[in-house]
């Protein structure tokens, strides 16, 4: 009887694999055991008639004797329209080898776990269209970040800077309860600060910029965004404000960058980097320059 | 984390085929300081073996004093020549670059970063094709 059941369900997995989406995981794990061969080569077939898309994918695990020695595993993953290189990465993670280890969460953009080195440039993996693509897709961890597993990198030193520049709003002084209860920003100071407030801590423009790179004490651009984003912001005091230049006018804060625009040309959200480490910078010659 | 995995420098300068614009202005005008440089450094060097022409008037109205015989000299070797157009390549994108990076810290034009900087090449390229004719005067031009 059983055997009954479970054949036409294996027989509809190879003409319409989207049929399997439709099934429990479990139903399919299921299915997937009983029939391991007969899936393994439709699943062959399928891939063959359809579409693919061919990717490269960075490999290395301290852990395991075969995989401490870095590698490029090839996966050809069936391509389907809209598909994202992170939509790529989960398929041949899912369905080819589940060691696969990366960091990915929303999967829109918004958390930034899942900055990778895609052919040649660091790009969000979740937000890079594979059809913009050229093949194979070369999928790396960021560059000049430890690697800790495949694509995982050690986010430590990244965080540490984004901390350094203390980003977070600091005010002695509330607002009195009679006057407002709080602390409203002018639509003009909100539109200044509005493009660095995007960002993701991603990583990837630190992971682009070659001076963080040859210099370990440089904030990087996020870290001197984060600090635009509270230096900029009214509702802080001016002594605050002049706290915060002096982190930032040190001899690795604002003045390594070098202005080489690596940093915004690869930022998943558009933000002008440059641009702010550059107002930054002039903030803080003017602090030290008065003469007036 | 016991072990990690240190890919050194290798994806720097091994992937200059994929540098944006921003990247190769700064890598030109590291390039092109370092040569101004350097040429200053030789500058000096080699008109202060002629240091020994001064005051001699008659040798100089005859223009035969060290001073004029050292660069008569030189301007007859053609590979000094074509160091001069090489010269004036450097400077003049050194000068346009520079400008382009004043105008960068001043906050103005981010966005056609990548512009200015092939407009200061391609100003470059013309302004050095336009000296060869002077430069290569009585050496084949």
């Amino acid at each position: 009887m059983s055997t009954q059941q479970q054949e036409p369900e294996t027989q509809e997995a190879p003409e319409d694999p989207e049929m399997k989406g439709a099934q429990s995981p479990q139903d399919r794990r299921l299915a997937e055991k009983e029939s391991g061969a007969i899936d393994e080569e439709s699943e062959k077939k399928a891939e063959l008639e359809g579409e693919t898309v061919h990717i490269k994918v960075f490999r290395y695990d301290p852990e395991v004797e075969g995989k401490q020695e870095p590698r490029f595993d090839d996966f050809h993953v069936p391509f389907e329209k809209g598909m994202t290189v992170l939509d790529a990465v989960i398929y041949a993670r899912d369905e080819y080898d589940s060691s696969l280890t990366f960091r990915h969460s929303c999967r829109q953009a918004v958390c930034g776990s899942d900055a990778f080195f895609i052919n040649g440039k660091q790009r969000l993996a979740c937000k890079t269209q594979l059809s913009e693509l050229e093949q194979p897709v070369r999928i790396e961890p960021l560059p000049h970040q430890e690697v800790v597993k495949d694509l995982v990198v050690d986010m430590g030193h990244f965080y540490d800077q984004m901390h350094a520049v203390e980003p977070y709003f600091q005010d002695e002084d509330t607002p009195e309860v009679s006057d407002l209860e709080e602390q409203h920003q002018s639509p003009e100071n909100r539109e200044k600060i509005k493009m660095s407030s995007r960002c993701i801590w991603c990583g990837a423009c630190m992971s682009s910029c070659n001076i963080a790179a040859g210099d370990n004490q440089y904030l990087g651009p996020a870290a001197i965004n984060k600090a635009y984003k509270f230096a900029m912001d009214d509702r802080e005091s001016e002594e605050i404000k002049e706290h915060r230049l002096r982190i930032l006018e040190q001899e690795h804060g604002v003045w390594r960058c070098q202005t080489q625009f690596s940093c915004t040309e690869v930022c998943p959200k558009d933000i002008p980097l440059t641009e702010h480490i550059q107002e930054l910078k002039r903030e803080a010659v003017k602090k030290n320059l008065k003469f007036w | 984390m016991s072990q990690s995995y240190n890919r050194g420098l290798v994806e720097d300068f091994g992937r200059w085929k994929e540098f944006t614009a921003g990247m190769w202005a700064w890598i030109f005008h590291k390039f092109t300081g370092w040569m101004l440089i350097g040429y200053l450094f030789t500058h000096i060097a080699v008109l202060s073996t002629a240091i020994g022409a001064a005051g001699d008037t008659a040798a100089i109205q005859a223009e035969t004093d060290i001073y004029t015989t050292t660069i008569q000299g030189l301007e007859e070797l053609f590979i000094v020549r074509v160091l001069e157009v090489g010269l004036l390549a450097v400077a003049v994108f050194h000068i346009l670059n520079g400008l382009r990076l004043l105008m960068v810290d001043l906050g103005i034009g981010l966005e056609a970063q990548d512009k200015s900087f092939y407009a200061s090449l391609i100003l470059t390229g013309v302004i050095t094709v336009a000296s060869v004719p002077t430069f290569m005067k009585g050496v084949g031009f």
